[in-house]
């Protein structure tokens, strides 16, 4: 018996009549589509505040009030999609961020230049990262058990240390760095400036660079990642330094922008940030997230409480709107993903 | 036959007080095609994940060309360019066929930022080469969107991209149809022509008999059998020596293993 040559097909080259996928609109749409989607909830949500109290909404006061700490959160949740992308969870960066800026501040302090402060905050940052990493991934505990527990912990140092005393850096918005980082650009506060400078370098990161690459593969395959060669306890650890070194960025910004350093600094940022990153369109199941979505979901995150207060309720409604705009966000990405298994 | 291109001395891996290799030596030539068959259990798959580099074996050598290897790893053995299409197909089936083709060796500038367009555009003209399609696709259709065949493809396409040397290849053709499965082959064929070597697992004696010219059998993490297709003679010869060590009666058996040369 004679098969029929199923294979001289092979060789002819794929006759393409175009892919609907490689149109660039459709293209860019399917990319970017979660990045989008949080983009549609933040203007919907912006227009509902703007027809409560055009009063208010029309003004760029308000939007300068949140411009002026969003910052510190974008620094928290662009280094989170890394953490959440590649399968982990981290709890423990608000304390991080609480002990680089507690660096920053000594350093400020002891009359040091801030610019020195700043490096020893960002090596607290790291160490603290390569601490964490190295629980998580060498020792094998659980992310979510593990980061909570170094987050007890840490925090508790801090508070044994300073007895829970705050530190003042009066003399920083006289110096360079407080005018190269937190000055007034335009009438549009500097920190916002840097925030979306670090979004966009980390954007590249996450999607164009090789480390962006394995990131997606280990946090969606570890197993084939490892056989194909990726050290995988490597991209999972650095995804927790550089975590860290964002918690240190939010700690120096947050003193900057405070003139104080709090031992509470940090407690109020876990969970917006973390909403902030499933907001946006990252999925909780590692392996796919989005840079840019998630920077805008934490400006959505960031303007429910202003807004809400801005349209005239009492701030009491303040954490019902929280967990509706969560509670619709996530059922909106649900439906814009596909989930393969 | 060509140059010895690997070969595993005494390779022994023992999970607690497990062996699952016994004591393995094995080596592929230049340009041949291997046939490794065994039961379920026998240790096909960790002797394949040892030649990986996923699995570090508890003792023995690993040759390159006559060479030893000391730390071998995943990275260690596609760098001597060994390519192996596992069983599972080891994809990330959220990404795109691009970003699975260059999985663990993007391409990149010297700041590690991927030539995006380069990737691209090689991940193409593979995929073009293996003929993998049932229906239009692109390099950056999600590997989740496709058929088990389809599949299949972009993990073959992975293993023959860069001018790998030895091509291993756990059970291919389970779960594909015959026109898949015939796509295989004729890959197979032409990887040989080409000059590949081809580590062939199989549990389907007759597809492995066709396709390769020397067998390994393995039995209890240890290689029962070695013989040229020659040797063999015919699929139902290498059938009735598996069955035959599927019998209790293994006296017989290692008689006729130990004549073999």
């Amino acid at each position: 018996m004679t098969l029929p040559d199923q294979t001289s097909a092979a060789a002819e080259p794929v006759l393409t009549p175009r892919h609907p996928d490689q149109t660039r609109l459709r293209r860019f749409l399917l990319d970017n589509r979660a990045a989008i989607g949080s983009l549609i909830v933040f203007i919907v949500m912006l227009s509902c505040f703007v027809i409560g109290n055009p009063g208010v909404f029309t003004q760029w006061q308000i939007y300068r009030a949140v411009l002026t700490t969003l910052p510190v959160v974008i620094f928290l949740v662009v280094p989170l999609v890394f953490v959440v992308t590649v399968g982990e969870i981290d709890l423990s960066f608000p304390a991080t961020m609480c002990a680089a800026g507690w660096a920053f501040a000594l350093g400020c302090q002891a009359g040091y230049d801030p610019f020195i402060g700043a490096i020893a905050a960002l090596a607290v940052g790291l160490l603290l990262g390569v601490f964490v990493g190295w629980l998580v991934v060498y020792g094998q505990l659980s992310s979510l058990i593990a980061t909570l527990g170094v987050s007890f912990m840490l925090r508790g140092l801090i508070l044994i240390q300073t007895q829970g005393v705050s530190i003042a850096v009066v003399t920083v918005p006289q110096t360079l760095m407080y005018k190269t980082f937190s000055g007034d650009v335009f009438g549009i506060p500097a920190q916002s400036l840097w925030a979306i400078g670090f979004t966009i370098f980390c954007a590249y990161l996450y999607n164009r660079h090789r480390f962006g690459a394995r990131v997606h593969v280990t946090g969606d395959n570890p197993d084939a990642a490892q056989q194909m060669g990726v050290n995988i306890k490597r991209v999972r650890v650095l995804c927790y330094v550089f975590m860290g070194l964002g918690s240190a960025l939010a700690g120096i910004f947050s003193v900057l922008i405070n003139f104080t350093w709090y031992p509470s600094a940090g407690d109020g940022y876990l969970l917006p940030s973390l909403a902030s990153v499933f907001v946006g369109g990252t999925a909780p199941w590692g392996g796919v997230g989005t840079i840019l979505g998630s920077a805008i979901g934490s400006l959505t995150v960031s303007f429910i409480q202003t807004g809400v207060v801005g349209v005239g309720l009492s701030g009491f409604y303040v954490q019902f709107f929280y967990g509706l705009i969560i509670i619709l966000s996530l059922l909106g990405h649900r439906w814009n993903q596909v989930r393969y298994r | 036959m060509g140059e010895r291109i690997i070969e595993l001395k005494d390779i022994k891996k023992s999970y607690g007080r497990v062996y699952a290799l016994g004591g393995i030596n094995l080596h592929v030539d230049e340009g041949e095609v291997v046939g490794l068959v065994g039961d379920n259990g026998a240790g096909k798959s960790t002797l394949i994940k040892v030649l990986a580099g996923a699995v570090t074996p508890s003792s023995g050598d690993i040759l390159i060309r006559g060479e030893v290897v000391h730390g071998w790893d995943a990275a260690k053995s596609r760098q001597f360019g060994i390519e192996t299409v596992f069983q599972d197909r080891a994809l990330a089936i959220q990404q795109t066929i691009t970003r699975n083709i260059f999985m663990g060796r993007e391409l990149t500038n010297a700041l590690g930022f991927l030539r995006v367009k380069e990737q691209h555009k090689q991940a193409e003209k593979l995929m073009r080469e293996i003929g993998f399609t049932s229906r239009v696709f692109s390099p950056d259709s999600i590997v989740g969107q496709l058929s088990g065949g389809e599949r299949q493809g972009v993990a073959i396409a992975r293993a023959i991209y860069n001018q790998s040397e030895l091509i291993i290849l756990d059970e291919p053709t389970t779960a594909l149809s015959l026109t898949e499965t015939e796509k295989v082959f004729h890959f197979v064929r032409q990887a040989r022509a080409a000059g590949r070597s081809i580590l062939f697992i199989g549990h389907n004696i007759h597809h492995v008999f066709d396709i390769a010219e020397r067998f390994v059998v393995l039995d209890r993490g240890r290689i029962v059998l070695e013989a040229s297709k020659a040797e063999m003679g015919s699929a139902e010869k290498l059938i009735g020596f598996m069955e035959e060590i599927a019998h209790p009666n293994r006296e017989a058996l290692f008689a006729t293993a130990e004549a073999r040369p």
